[in-house]
């Protein structure tokens, strides 16, 4: 109950007895009752008015027992060793680089800096821990363990009927059932706002087919061939039998999504069964050819060239791919061949690119066919 | 009005006071009390949900770190920093951050381990969860608003990871975004479209890391923050649903209050989660960045694996045969559409639906607040290992090349196993559920009809022997039993039925006198007894199974959960 303060000015405006649906609990029991219950009866009773019921109570132990001296000694061992560990954390912590030795890496390692991250998540871990311990053995141990059974309300058709009322009222009362042109423009209102707030969102759309630079690469006519750190290539560099990563040689060729390329030189028995695809039998140029490097599948670099088999594997999902036959898939989720880069070589005796690949290089999509 | 005088009531120490200062302008006592008294169930299987719960807030403390020194830009730059191996590198300056990150900043490596440990677990919790919730019946009426949540909760839980794992831009992750624009692209009719919507143009162009991050760090944690808030609202309004015992109904809810006990506990599981990510996050390294290296798209990072939870596309993945569809006008579907979007659409649209789905065919529309035990209800446990045998085959074929090299088998061969037993393995895992759950259920109704095996054999004049049993309660003149089955654990063993003691205390030497244990037990009886009486007496008059409260009198009731 609030107390009412009748003597400054402006506190007499209202009237202070409550409005006649005023009550609840406070009708049946009056302050003086209240006072007259104990702490435990309260507590019941709120439950009670709650739905709650308490069946049954486990006591704790009895106090000054045995059993409760030892759930105390436990309790207080965790929550000491949560402090301690915490203690421990902060000195790790701040100690390193101070009269601990410095925690950053260091190529001579001096052992501290490997232990730096282990003993932080050693000490904040333990520290966690350790509380979570002691509250559990204090609610185990120390608490009563009581049963409570609380009901579940199920739905009222008191209030549902009621609700029902007034919602129905309320739109009555609007006469929007009736006046059909205000809620037909505002429909189209409504519907044209929503349009033009996700409208922005237009912000995020570009043609992908403009351009075309799903089906081009950085590779074009008398481009060469050469290595990561841009050194080109000439014929006899490499052994019979290896593979060499290549990119073009232009400005950022190296990181190009899609220019990477397989540099293959075959064996003399696998020239033997080649079999390149039609159309494509002059691309390589003597015992050499050259692949796209990303998987027709799903675009990842494939990267393993098992030279016994002639077959090059893909790590992602291991589509593999026979060199000898064009790079045409023989195993796993990929569908298409790598395609083959034309290759010859510039009056400098390096190879070059004859043009750029004549296929999207990287993964199929919708109308990958028609560019 | 003296002063001096205390209205009855009223409280009189300085933190009683207080409240009470609270109470007059917010008027929380109510509430508070109706919350404090709620009754939550106990039993292990509900703190899953919460570990989740934990694990997120996790995920947002650590998280709300990392982007303090994180930076999602795509820009090149050359390391300079504190590990030695990669000076001199050029790299992008998100990788270059995240370096920083494990290297420059103090206890970073210590908070970004938390974060990624506690992404895998918060997944992990959420799987498990969803398996409780599906094996117990949890979702069945009235409860398949929140079972959908929680399904959109799973998919956004995998967005979350699976955008924050691409964001450092090491070999590993870039490996991750190739496959994701393969994906986008794979899409028919719309997939350039999408891809360019996503990436701001060609792969990888430079947008995709300050896209993610964004995604990342605010659009799907406010979801899925706004998404539990209305998940943990519907279960306080719905409340709990408990396991069928003595005195549990489908019109009540027994176990601990809020106060003390449950909150107690609850916290308790709070800080030995964290505790746990904490030690994990410390001693056990996780996505080493550093020796992946940046990304380069020429490069792959050998026997590198995705997080856990992704494995499943993976495995599907690898499996799906080439089979590119080709349409008449040179427009094509890949292959790379149906393992990825397709299964993964599939899987989550069956998941959510499947409330509807098991309401439909068992034509079962009632409420219900009494959980399942998964042998009682054979079918759908059945069809949950069936699908679980599924998701694990796929996820064991997604690391099918790592099984193939530890054992020394062709990688043809696990990818040909994974094939076949992904569609024979579910349907034998059906039946042999189905059977166990038979069985199971079958020895239930045995115990209840014949007792429990005492192991006391006993010989009869007749010299035949016989294994005593038991009986859990009256039986007839032939000796059977005659409970009924009420969907309760059956005991099955003598001590569950007090065919022993409890144990003496102490670790070292007995803290309490072996007396003490007979009078606490005979106590315990008489403590019941004595609880029971009070109960009646107590709950006379306004018992609330009766449906009364003290003062309901008619008068019109406040909200209430
Ligand atoms: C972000 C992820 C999630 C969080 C933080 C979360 C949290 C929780 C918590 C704390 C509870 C109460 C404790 C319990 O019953 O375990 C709960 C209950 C529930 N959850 Fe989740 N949950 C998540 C995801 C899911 C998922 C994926 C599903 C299912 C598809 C789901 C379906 C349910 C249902 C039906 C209940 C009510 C269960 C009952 O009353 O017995 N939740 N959730
Ligand atoms: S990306 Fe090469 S097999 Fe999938």
């Amino acid at each position: 109950m609030s107390t009412t303060d009748h003597r400054s000015p402006g506190s007499h405006g209202g009237d202070d007895t409550p409005g006649p649906l005023h009550g609840g609990p406070d009708d049946d029991y009056t302050p003086q009752q209240l006072a007259g219950m104990d702490a435990e009866e309260l507590n019941r009773l709120g439950a009670r008015y709650d739905g709650v019921e308490i069946l049954h109570v486990d006591p704790p132990p009895a106090p000054g027992s045995g059993l409760e001296k030892q759930a105390e000694r436990q309790v207080s061992l965790a929550f000491g060793a949560a402090g301690l560990f915490a203690v421990l954390f902060a000195v790790v912590y701040f100690g390193s680089d101070w009269f601990l030795p410095n925690w950053q890496w260091a190529s001579t390692d001096n052992g501290w800096s490997a232990l730096y991250t282990p003993l932080l998540g050693l000490t904040m871990g333990g520290a966690l821990v350790f509380i979570g311990v002691g509250l559990v053995l204090f609610v185990k141990k120390l608490l009563p363990h009581e049963t409570a059974v609380q009901d579940k309300h199920d739905g009222s058709q008191f209030d549902r009927s009621t609700t029902a009322a007034t919602l129905m009222g309320g739109l009555d009362k609007t006469g929007f059932p009736r006046r059909k042109m205000i809620g037909r423009s505002l429909g189209f209102a409504g519907g044209a706002m929503g349009l033009m707030l996700i409208a922005p969102l237009g912000g995020l759309i570009k043609n992908p087919n403009k351009g075309n630079p799903l089906g081009t690469t950085p590779w074009a006519e008398g481009i060469r061939l050469v290595r990561d750190d841009g050194t080109p290539i000439r014929p006899g560099d490499q052994e019979p039998g290896s593979l060499e990563t290549v990119f073009p040689a232009v400005e950022g060729g190296n990181f190009a999504a899609d220019a990477a390329t397989m540099l293959i030189r075959l064996r003399p028995e696998q020239m033997a069964d080649l079999q390149p695809r039609e159309g494509q039998a002059d691309f390589g140029y003597g015992d050499y050819v050259a692949y796209s490097k990303i998987c027709t599948h799903a675009g990842c670099p494939v990267s393993l060239y098992e030279q016994e088999t002639s077959r090059i594997l893909c790590p992602c999902h291991q589509s593999q791919f026979d060199v000898t036959q064009g790079a045409k898939p023989v195993f796993g989720p990929a569908s298409r061949s790598l395609p083959e880069l034309p290759i010859t070589l510039d009056d400098e005796g390096y190879f070059v690119a004859r043009s750029d690949y004549i296929e999207a290089v990287g993964p199929t999509y919708w109308n990958r066919e028609r560019i | 009005m003296a002063t001096t005088a205390v209205a009855p009531g009223q409280p009189t120490t300085k933190i009683g006071k207080a409240a009470s200062e609270i109470d007059e302008r917010l008027i929380v006592a109510g509430p508070l009390r109706r919350t404090l008294n709620k009754v939550f169930p106990d039993h292990w299987s509900f703190l899953l949900g919460e570990i989740a719960l934990y694990s997120f807030v996790i995920l947002l403390l650590s998280g709300t770190y990392l982007t303090f020194f994180f930076d999602a830009s795509m820009a090149e730059t050359v390391y300079e920093g504190a590990y030695a191996p990669l000076r001199g590198v050029e790299m992008s300056q998100a990788y270059e951050s995240t370096l920083a990150l494990s290297f420059d900043v103090r206890g970073g490596l210590l908070i970004r381990q938390i974060h990624h440990w506690a992404a895998l677990l918060f997944v992990a919790s959420i799987v498990v969860h969803l398996l409780r919730i599906f094996f117990t019946g949890a979702f069945r009426k009235p409860r398949e608003t929140n079972w959908i949540i929680g399904v959109v909760l799973l998919v956004l839980a995998l967005l979350m990871g699976v955008t924050g794992y691409s964001m450092p831009d090491d070999l590993l992750s870039g490996t991750g975004l190739r496959i994701i624009s393969a994906i986008l692209l794979s899409i028919p009719v719309i997939g350039t479209w999408a891809h360019w919507a996503v990436f701001d143009g060609d792969y990888v162009g430079d947008a995709i890391i300050g896209r993610f991050y964004i995604v990342h760090v605010l659009i799907l944690p406010a979801i899925i923050l706004a998404l539990i808030a209305v998940h943990l609202l519907l279960l306080i309004k719905q409340k709990h649903t408990q396991f069928p015992g003595p005195g549990r109904t489908e019109h009540n809810v027994v176990g601990n209050r809020l106060f003390p006990a449950f909150a107690g506990k609850a916290t308790a599981l709070f800080f030995i989660v964290f505790g746990l990510t904490a030690a994990l996050g410390g001693l056990v390294q996780i996505n080493p960045i550093w020796l992946w290296g940046p990304y380069n798209p020429a490069q792959v990072s050998a026997g590198s694996q995705p997080d856990w939870y992704i494995g499943f596309l993976d495995g599907s993945t690898r499996l799906f045969p080439a089979w590119d569809i080709n349409l008449p006008g040179d427009y094509t579907i890949p292959a790379l559409f149906w393992p990825t979007v397709v299964v993964a659409g599939a899987m989550f649209t069956v998941l959510a639906l499947y409330p509807n789905i098991e309401r439909k065919l068992t034509k079962d529309t009632a409420s219900h607040h009494l959980l399942q035990r998964p042998r009682d209800v054979p079918v759908r446990t059945s069809v949950g290992v069936m699908a679980l045998t599924f998701y694990g085959v796929l996820m064991m074929s997604g690391g099918n090349d790592l099984i193939a090299d530890k054992f020394d088998i062709s990688l043809n061969a696990m990818t040909w196993v994974g094939r076949i037993g992904m569609i024979v393995l579910p349907p034998i895992a059906y039946m042999a559920t189905y059977r166990i759950c038979l069985g199971l259920q079958r020895h239930d109704r045995e115990v209840l009809e014949h007792g429990i095996e005492t192991g006391v054999i006993r010989r009869l004049p007749s010299g035949e022997f016989i294994e005593v049993h038991q009986p859990l309660g009256p039986v007839d003149e032939h000796g059977h039993g005659q409970l009924t089955y009420g969907g309760a654990p059956v005991p099955k063993r003598m001590n569950q039925v007090g065919g022993a003691r409890r144990a003496v205390k102490g670790f070292f030497k007995p803290v309490e006198r072996i007396s003490d244990v007979h009078i606490g037990s005979r106590q315990e009886q008489r403590g019941l007894e004595a609880a029971e009486a009070e109960r009646q007496q107590l709950t006379g008059s306004g018992r609330p199974s009766e449906g009364g409260r003290p003062s309901d009198g008619g008068r019109p009731q406040d909200p209430r959960d």
